[in-house]
């Protein structure tokens, strides 16, 4: 832990008189095969990296599970995850170490920004307005799928019971 | 800005396309973020190639941002590399 905790000062610069942290934006894809709640396990493993090693993060954001736009290690979907980090740079690396490790991170991205962006990140915003219209489609008619190319989680999730039980059928018939 | 407005008075030259302004160059425009697919994927062709700025109009600089952006959202699965 002393160990640990030096680190940061030794890294940082003084800028100004005072103890800057640099900004960093991080999104990471886990395995579609794993729960929601592993997700916020592993949500809560990468924080503490971060706040043992002298940083914060300032937001999780979980982008939930979506469609991935092409294979990455035989998975189609991912839950994503964003997070805004305020840390010294080894904190960041260390972080980045146990993602390469850990089997369920498919990918992450670690991006210095400036500033972070206010409120809900785009991604966020594009699915509460997605969602809304979708849903009242649904309680209406059924089975209105209009928006077929950007198929929502929840969509998808109800659509996939059916075609199992159908290909269940054709095995016992 | 204003000196594409001149340029474009072409009476003289029938064939001279007016050039538009960078969508982005304005400072209350839209910000650049790799995040933004459906911003990302205007400026990509149905193939997933990103479009060249002589056709977009986006400015030398912001055509390097959104170069980096889309390279960004491709790595994290957010828009495709390439569609079939």
């Amino acid at each position: 832990m002393s160990l640990i905790g030096m680190m940061p000062g030794q890294g940082m610069r003084k800028a100004r008189g005072r103890y800057k942290l640099a900004k960093y934006e991080c999104v990471f894809i886990a395995r579609q095969d794993i729960s929601a709640t592993q997700v916020e396990g592993l949500c809560e493993t990468f924080t503490k990296v971060i706040t043992d090693n002298g940083g914060s993060i300032a937001k999780t954001e979980n982008w939930g599970l979506r469609t991935l736009s092409y294979r990455i290690n035989k998975n189609r979907k991912a839950h994503y995850i964003l997070f805004n980090i305020e840390a010294p740079a080894p904190a960041i690396h260390e972080m980045e170490r146990q993602m390469r490790i850990n089997e369920d991170v498919l990918r992450y991205l670690t991006i210095k920004v400036d500033v972070f962006e206010e409120g809900p990140s785009v991604i966020m915003q594009s699915r509460q307005r997605d969602d809304r219209p979708r849903r009242y489609d649904n309680a209406q008619t059924g089975d209105a799928n209009k928006d077929a190319p950007a198929p929502a989680p929840v969509a998808a999730e109800a659509a996939a019971p059916v075609s199992e039980k159908a290909t269940n059928e054709g095995a016992e018939a | 800005m204003s000196d594409d407005d001149k340029n474009s008075g072409g009476e003289r030259r029938p064939f001279f396309k007016r050039r538009k302004s960078c969508p982005f160059s304005n400072a209350k425009s839209q910000k650049i973020d790799y995040k933004d697919v459906r911003l990302l994927q205007r400026y990509t062709s149905e193939r997933g190639k990103i479009v060249p700025s002589r056709i977009s109009s986006v400015s030398a600089k912001k055509q390097r941002e959104m170069a980096k952006a889309i390279k960004r959202a491709r790595f994290l699965a957010l828009i495709p590399y390439v569609v079939n």
